[in-house]
Order: structure tokens, then C-alpha cells, then sequence
């Protein structure tokens, strides 16, 4: 892994996955290492997001590592009509390594091609956002004790959601049954379903949750948008029926985990985060033990 | 009409390339793709010829010319049947038929509006998917391009 870029989940093997995992372990238990000291991590978010900009910089802050870059593009010179190709020849000048968010789609497999630095993937447009995918797997692995055999249910937006693709994609590596839950507009893309076909794993497709939450090991839901649809009253209709309530999760497995990348609308009622299943907002704080991993691997520290 | 009638349309070349069965408007893309336009050598053209299978064809006759399959198959997305013939001499020595490549740089534009292949300077680079129905992956922006919605650079 070292030196390599993470541009799409695919980019690493499954054993290279498997690694992430263990070393992400290991900072779970012992969060602040200082091996990043005589590293300057650039941190260039060409579109704010908060979320990940901080869980990024939190672990390379716990590393000992130096942090430069921008929050947004505006006060730089990408405001000023400066090509992607000349940003990052410019910052891979001044750091080992470069973290990257960009609305346009390929632009991190882009940078990654000219860069003399390796290139982490903080999400470009829809495309891919693979340290999302690391840090589910961890979440799964963590709650589950494996990530082998186990039926995963995806629930809501199942279309237009990147994280929810390439989820999908990586748990293709582990024998996963897949539960498919979405409106009919939404469905699972058939170029994400070669995917499961290819491993010729079983999935099912549904319309009602309640036909999973039996079933499901792991309950992956995700949030509708308004802007996917053209009639506002039909996003209501929707929206409304996508939410998991209470009383649909009384007779759920014993070890099941309710997954979600957050932020959350309506999708799932407040009364579930009390329940010991509702495991949303550790799993948005894994995100920092998977990054500290990745960044540690790709720079041979660990 | 025979075969001989329809090829003195344009005139016969001593050595070089045929090209036919090009559709007819198609033929100043493949003209493009095959980098003709530089090209110093004699080269006759013409379109709108009468074809019994494909409606109105194109032919190009490259004087002094040899192409190498790789080159042969970047025209497939535009003229999936057209046929490359070698003159040599005047004699035919060798038909070939253009075949769709698995890989296709530098030739369609990627439709999604959002690549960055469409905002900065990038050799667009796509993996075909379906041979069949014409189905490209765009290597940066991983979105596919259908045959409808290709333009051609
Ligand atoms: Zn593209």
C-alpha cells in the first residue's frame, strides 16, 4: 500500500482492506501516535464538508503530522482560473501526502495520474468516496466480530447514492446476502448489480422494510433527496414510508447493527438512537482509527 | 451494379488503403480520427455512393499509406462496418473489417457534463463495457456513455 493511491474502494485488494482494518484497530486503542512528526499532510477540500475535513485532519493531528491546505476554494488561486493540474503540482511540492475533495467526478483518479505524492480520495462529486467504505467495513467488522456470511440490508436511496454503491462493491469480497429496500424509482443500479452477480451472490429486492428487518445482520439506511424527484408530492409520499421506527425493530436479530453515513434527515425516529442496535454516531467515529490506518499505510509507517 | 463498376467511382490507387463502408456521415469524422486531414499523400474521397446494404456510404483511398489495426479499430465507433482494404500494386492483399476496441482514448467525449475530463486539459480515456450496444466506462469520472450520447472530439 505504500505510495498508493486510494482513489476508487477497487484500487486496494481485499487483503490490503483487511490490513486497513487491523491497523485502524490498533488505533482504537491507542489513538495518539506520534509517527507522522516529519510529515506535512496537504489537506485541499475544493467544496466544504466539515464532516470529513475534520475526521481527516483529527488523524493526522493525532499522528504528529503538520496539516496544509484549504477549507474551501474561494480565497485561493482555483478561484483565480488556476488549473487542478497546476494545484496539485504546486502542493505536492510542499507535502508527502495529498487528501483531496473535489465536486467534479475523476478528479482525484486525475490528480492521482500527475501527482509525484500519493492522493487519498475525500469524495469526488458522486463518484467514489472509498474512506466512507473502510470505515463501514470497520463498523461491521467491529459490531458483527466478521464481515464474512452476513445479510446486509440497504434501505431507502439506493440509486444515486455513492456510498451505498460502493458499500455494495466492497462487500462483494465477503459472501454478503444482500437485502435491497427502495422505491421503485430508486433502485440499486444494474452497474452496481454486475457487481453482486459476478461473486453470484444472492440478493432480493423489496419494497417494504419491514420484509427485512428480520432477516438483516446489518440495517444500512440512507437518505432520500428531495431533488431526485420531479413531483414534490411523490418525495413526500416516499420520505415518509423510508423511515425506521421503534416498533419495527422490536423483533430484530440479537446482533443487529442500524447503520447510517449521516447527516440524517428523517430516516430514522429519534426514539431508535437508544437503542444498544442504533450504532450511527460511533460509526462516524471510527472514520478517524480507518484514516489514521490509511494514512500511516500509504506513508510506510506502519 | 458490380463490384468493379462502383470502385472506378473514385478513382483505383497503385498502393495505399480503401476504406469503405463508411456511413456517409460519418466520413469527415473518420477522416479526423485517422488524422488525414495532415496527411501529405494523395487522398480521394466521396460520399453519398449508393449502397445496397447500409443506405449512402462514404470511401476514402489513402495513397502510400498502411494503417496498423490499433489505428484501423479507432474508426469502429463511428463506421462499425467498414472494411480496410491493402493495395498493393493494384491488387487487393488484404480485407479487414474493423472491430470495436476494449480500450478508446483520445476519440468520444465523456456526456457526463460534471467529469473533469470536460474542465481541464485530459486525454479522455474509456473502457468499452458492451461491444454489442456500445457501452463506454470513462476511466476518471467511472460513468458510462451510451452510443446516443456520444460526440466525437
Ligand atoms: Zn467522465
Amino acid at each position: 500500500m505504500k505510495n498508493k493511491s486510494l482513489i476508487s474502494i477497487n484500487d486496494y485488494s481485499k487483503e490490503d482492506q483487511l490490513k486497513i482494518l487491523e491497523v485502524a484497530e490498533e488505533f482504537e486503542k491507542k489513538p495518539v501516535q506520534n509517527i507522522l512528526q516529519d510529515h506535512v499532510i496537504a489537506s485541499l477540500f475544493f467544496e466544504p464538508s466539515t464532516r470529513t475535513r475534520l475526521s481527516f485532519e483529527s488523524a493526522a493531528n493525532r499522528l504528529g503530522g503538520k496539516i496544509v491546505g484549504f477549507s474551501e476554494a474561494s480565497n485561493t488561486s482555483v478561484k483565480k482560473g488556476e488549473s487542478l493540474r497546476d494545484s496539485i503540482l504546486t502542493v505536492a511540492n510542499y507535502s508527502d501526502l495529498i487528501i483531496m475533495r473535489n465536486p467534479l467526478e475523476g478528479s482525484a483518479r486525475f490528480a492521482s495520474e500527475i501527482s509525484p505524492v500519493p492522493i487519498i480520495n475525500a469524495g469526488d462529486g458522486s463518484n467514489q468516496h472509498p474512506t466512507q467504505t473502510l470505515l463501514d467495513l470497520y463498523s461491521i467488522k467491529k459490531t458483527q466480530n466478521k464481515l464474512e456470511n452476513l445479510h446486509v440490508a440497504f434501505i431507502g436511496d439506493l440509486k444515486y447514492g455513492r456510498t451505498v454503491h460502493s458499500l455494495v462493491i466492497a462487500l462483494c469480497n465477503f459472501n454478503t446476502t444482500f437485502h435491497l429496500v427502495s422505491p421503485q424509482e430508486l433502485k440499486l443500479p444494474s452497474s452496481v448489480k454486475m457487481f453482486i452477480k459476478e461473486k453470484n451472490l444472492e440478493y432480493n429486492q423489496y419494497v417494504d422494510i419491514e420484509d427485512v428487518t428480520e432477516k438483516a445482520d446489518v440495517l444500512y439506511m440512507t437518505r432520500i433527496q428531495k431533488e431526485r424527484f420531479s413531483d414534490p408530492l411523490e418525495y413526500e409520499r416516499i420520505k415518509d414510508f423510508y423511515v425506521l421506527r421503534k416498533n419495527m425493530i422490536e423483533n430484530t436479530k440479537e446482533n443487529l447493527t442500524i447503520m447510517h453515513p449521516l447527516p440524517r434527515v428523517n430516516e430514522i425516529e429519534i426514539e431508535v438512537d437508544k437503542s444498544p442496535k442504533a450504532y450511527y454516531f460511533q460509526q462516524a467515529l471510527n472514520g478517524v482509527y480507518v484514516r489514521q490506518a490509511l494514512i500511516s499505510l500509504i506513508l510506510g509507517l506502519k | 451494379m458490380s463490384e468493379k463498376v462502383k470502385e472506378l467511382k473514385v478513382s483505383a490507387i497503385q498502393n495505399g488503403t480503401v476504406i469503405d463502408h463508411i456511413p456517409a456521415n460519418a466520413l469527415f469524422q473518420v477522416i479526423r480520427i485517422l488524422k488525414l486531414e495532415r496527411f501529405e499523400n494523395m487522398i480521394l474521397f466521396a460520399t453519398n455512393l449508393e449502397s445496397k446494404k447500409y443506405g449512402k456510404k462514404g470511401i476514402i483511398k489513402v495513397s502510400n499509406k498502411f494503417f496498423k489495426p490499433e489505428e484501423v479499430n479507432r474508426i469502429a465507433l463511428v463506421a462499425p462496418h467498414a472494411t480496410m482494404i491493402e493495395i498493393r500494386d493494384f491488387q487487393v492483399v488484404k480485407k479487414i473489417i474493423v472491430e470495436i476496441p476494449d480500450k478508446i482514448n483520445g476519440i468520444v467525449k465523456c456526456f457526463n457534463p460534471n467529469c473533469i475530463t470536460n474542465h481541464e486539459q485530459i486525454i479522455q480515456k474509456f473502457t468499452v463495457t458492451d461491444k454489442e450496444d456500445l457501452r463506454i466506462k470513462c476511466h476518471y469520472c467511472e460513468k458510462i456513455t451510451v452510443k446516443n450520447n456520444m460526440s466525437f472530439l
